[in-house]
């Protein structure tokens, strides 16, 4: 094993175990933080003729008019869609879905197959979503963020050929292992490490690393147990155990597969990890369901107006636009995206008006493709999970429901954000399926034979919410979050632009409680 | 170690709020010129005839909109930002943005006079 430079093992050592610079950009991106939730609300009685008005029936809008309704309020969600839900959605067969600019996609899936273009997973400890969803008895699956025979894959690597996760996660901890026993051996570590401990970290490295009983990290039984083996043991006379070769320490580093192991590792993509059987809009449409009539469809709200009494919405009808309506509350939870929000005239203060207007959203691209046979788990013993690549289409996940099935399967074929996403949003829906084919079948050959159909969302064109998530930076939150989410006057804003947990539906959740309690103080107040 | 060695890393190795990716921004736009510009980004939004789109919300128009006269507004935008427009200051590099500055004023019918230059992006950031 060659050495390699401190610089190299720092950076791989940095990426796979989080450094400081990248605790900044995950809390800049909300991350970092747990959910507020802290159990069911209960709200006291308002005075009698209490009335709010929701605008949006995402999972914000409705968590609120739920616990609202509840409090004996009365309720009214105003919604752009012709369906509950937002962002938490799911595309089947037989639907239809129309983007900015036109395109109209129609999903080819066979029943059973979905895509989820937004989200998708929920992690166990978002437990307001989860109590909501067990509220309204949507069934949970497992949800796979680890598969140790996915792969990691990168187009300049160990000849473009994809590499299981088990072996390179396996090599890297075995060579770090190694080189961290040697250096303990040759006494380097003193400084940091006592001689009495020198032992116990070394049975540690051991262990962990998976080294042979010279602390080294080779080809044979131990090593094998953790990357897998050439030819696997087996019963019988015949029987014969071939151990595998794993990578030098040096194609390892210079591959840069060592980023694509850490994901998992993460508090918000540690197992377990929830989805909800058939698809996560499962959540919105029973969220729907519970609020019947309370939720008014097709309506596109453009202007918000209050005065000392209440606040007057207007909206036309988001199909057919025609003449204006309007609807009239004593106080107002807005939820629409401020890409949005930010170009219908409201009356609210300066400071809520600048903090909505520097709020962009990400943008973000997702595309389903629905193959003839499961053929990653007929072929290749993957069931569920995800496989991270350096192409443009980054991840590609595997059906985590009907595993062994004979049938269809859709595959998620690219889910990516920053640059990529922005230059899919630029195509059509077409290109983006043959971006995502192009990439994936270097990683599947089996694509092009097996391909059917698929589908394609790029969220800066879904057209009720202009991108994927609010894009805040650490200065802007510094600058403007608290005046996004202050109530000003009777209106105030919940959705998961106005929560610490950007991009998450618990984000949501934990605003619109937050936005209903502190309005309910406010009715109440003596 | 070979100098310069570059590694290739995989996009995803920290998940960011939803995202799995460290810091979402994915490799540089390598397109350049104005209207490479134009067709790789922005018309995911303005749309490829720069006539917008509307839904709950609406992209602009960029053909025909008076508030392109103003050269610096339209820089200014595309560098930071405003009410929906994703700042593209962090994104692209100062020629990208006075190219494309540059290109909307003087296509899809806008004959607006006046250039901005690397300079004045720089100026901005
Ligand atoms: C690609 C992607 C991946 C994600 N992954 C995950 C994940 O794995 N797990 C997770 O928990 N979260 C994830 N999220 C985040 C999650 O989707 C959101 O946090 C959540 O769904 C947002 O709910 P909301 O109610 O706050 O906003 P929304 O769902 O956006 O609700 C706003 C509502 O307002 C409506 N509206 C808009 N304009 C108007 C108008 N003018 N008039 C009337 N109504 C209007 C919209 O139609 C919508 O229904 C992901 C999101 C995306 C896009």
């Amino acid at each position: 094993m060659t050495a390699p430079s401190r610089r190299s093992l720092f950076q791989m050592i940095g990426v796979v175990a989080g450094s400081a610079a990248m605790y900044h950009a995950m809390t800049e991106l909300g991350y970092a933080e747990g959910s507020s939730f802290e159990g069911p609300i209960k709200l006291s009685r308002p005075p009698a003729g209490s009335s709010v008005l929701i605008l949006g029936a995402g999972v914000a809008g409705m968590v609120a008019a739920m616990e609202l309704r509840d409090a004996g309020y009365q309720v009214r969600l105003l919604e752009y869609n012709a369906r509950p839900g937002g962002r938490n959605w799911s595309l089947y067969g037989g639907d239809t879905y129309t983007e900015l600019g036109g395109a109209t996609q129609q999903v080819r899936f066979d029943p059973g197959q979905y895509l989820n273009p937004g989200p998708w997973r929920l992690p166990f400890h978002h437990r307001g979503i989860l109590h909501y969803a067990r509220r309204l008895n949507v069934a949970m699956e497992p949800f796979i963020q680890v598969n140790y025979n996915a792969y990691v894959h990168s187009g300049s690597a160990y000849g473009g050929k994809p590499q299981r996760y088990r072996q390179i996660q396996a090599d890297f901890h075995g060579h770090v292992a190694e080189l961290l026993a040697k250096s303990a051996k040759q006494n380097a570590l003193d400084q940091a490490v006592t001689k009495e401990d020198r032992e116990i970290l070394m049975q540690a490295l051991q262990g962990w690393g998976a080294l042979d009983q010279n602390y080294e990290y080779k080809k044979g039984f131990a090593s094998s147990m953790r990357r897998g083996f050439d030819v696997d043991p087996g019963g019988g006379i015949k029987s014969v155990t071939l151990p595998s070769e794993p990578s030098a320490l040096s194609d390892l580093l210079r591959s840069g597969l060592w980023s694509g192991i850490a994901a998992g590792h993460n508090y918000e993509l540690q197992s377990t990890i929830f989805q909800p059987r058939g698809g996560m809009g499962m959540i919105g449409k029973a969220m729907g369901a519970e609020l019947g009539p309370l939720i008014e469809y097709n309506c596109k709200v453009t202007d918000i107006r209050q005065d000392g009494q209440g606040v007057t919405v207007s909206y036309v009808d988001s199909r057919n636009g025609g003449g204006r309506r309007t609807a009239q509350a004593q106080w107002c939870i807005c939820t629409i995206p401020t890409p949005i929000l930010a170009q219908i005239p409201m009356n609210v203060g300066p400071r809520m008006k600048a903090a909505i207007d520097q709020l962009p959203y990400l943008a973000a691209l997702k595309v389903g493709l629905q193959f003839k046979r499961r053929f990653w788990e007929e072929d290749e013993q993957i069931y569920g999970g995800i496989t991270y690549t350096s192409l443009p289409s980054t991840t590609i996940s595997y059906p985590m429901w009907d595993y062994y099935a004979k049938g269809k399967g859709v595959l998620l074929g690219a889910y990516t954000f920053g640059r990529p996403a922005y230059l899919a949003a630029s195509k059509s829906p077409e290109e983006r399926i043959q971006d995502a084919m192009r990439d994936g079948a270097k990683i599947h050959p089996q694509y092009p034979a097996e391909y059917e159909n698929g589908v394609a969302v790029a969220w800066h064109r879904v057209p009720w919410a202009m991108g994927c998530q609010g894009a805040w930076t650490d200065e802007s939150r510094e600058q403007h979050y608290n005046n996004l989410c202050a109530l000003d006057g009777r209106i105030v804003l919940a959705n998961e632009h106005a929560s610490r947990l950007a991009g998450w539906q618990e984000g949501s959740v934990t605003s619109a409680l937050d936005a209903v309690t502190r309005l309910h103080a406010r009715v109440v107040q003596p | 170690m070979m100098r310069g060695f570059c590694v290739v890393t995989l996009l995803m190795a920290v998940p960011a709020s939803a995202a799995d990716t460290p810091d979402m921004r994915g490799a540089p736009f390598a397109m350049q010129g104005g209207e490479a510009v134009y067709r790789g980004v922005c018309q995911g939004c303005h749309m490829a005839d720069a006539k917008g789109a509307s839904g709950a919300g609406t992209y602009p128009a960029l053909a025909g909109n008076p508030k392109l006269a103003e050269p610096g507004y339209v820089l200014s935008m595309v560098m930071n930002g405003h009410r929906g427009m994703p700042p593209f200051g962090g994104q692209f590099s100062n020629g990208q943005a006075a190219d494309v500055v540059n290109f909307v004023r003087s296509h899809f019918g806008n004959h607006y006079k006046g250039k901005v230059t690397e300079a004045d992006a720089q100026a901005l950031r």
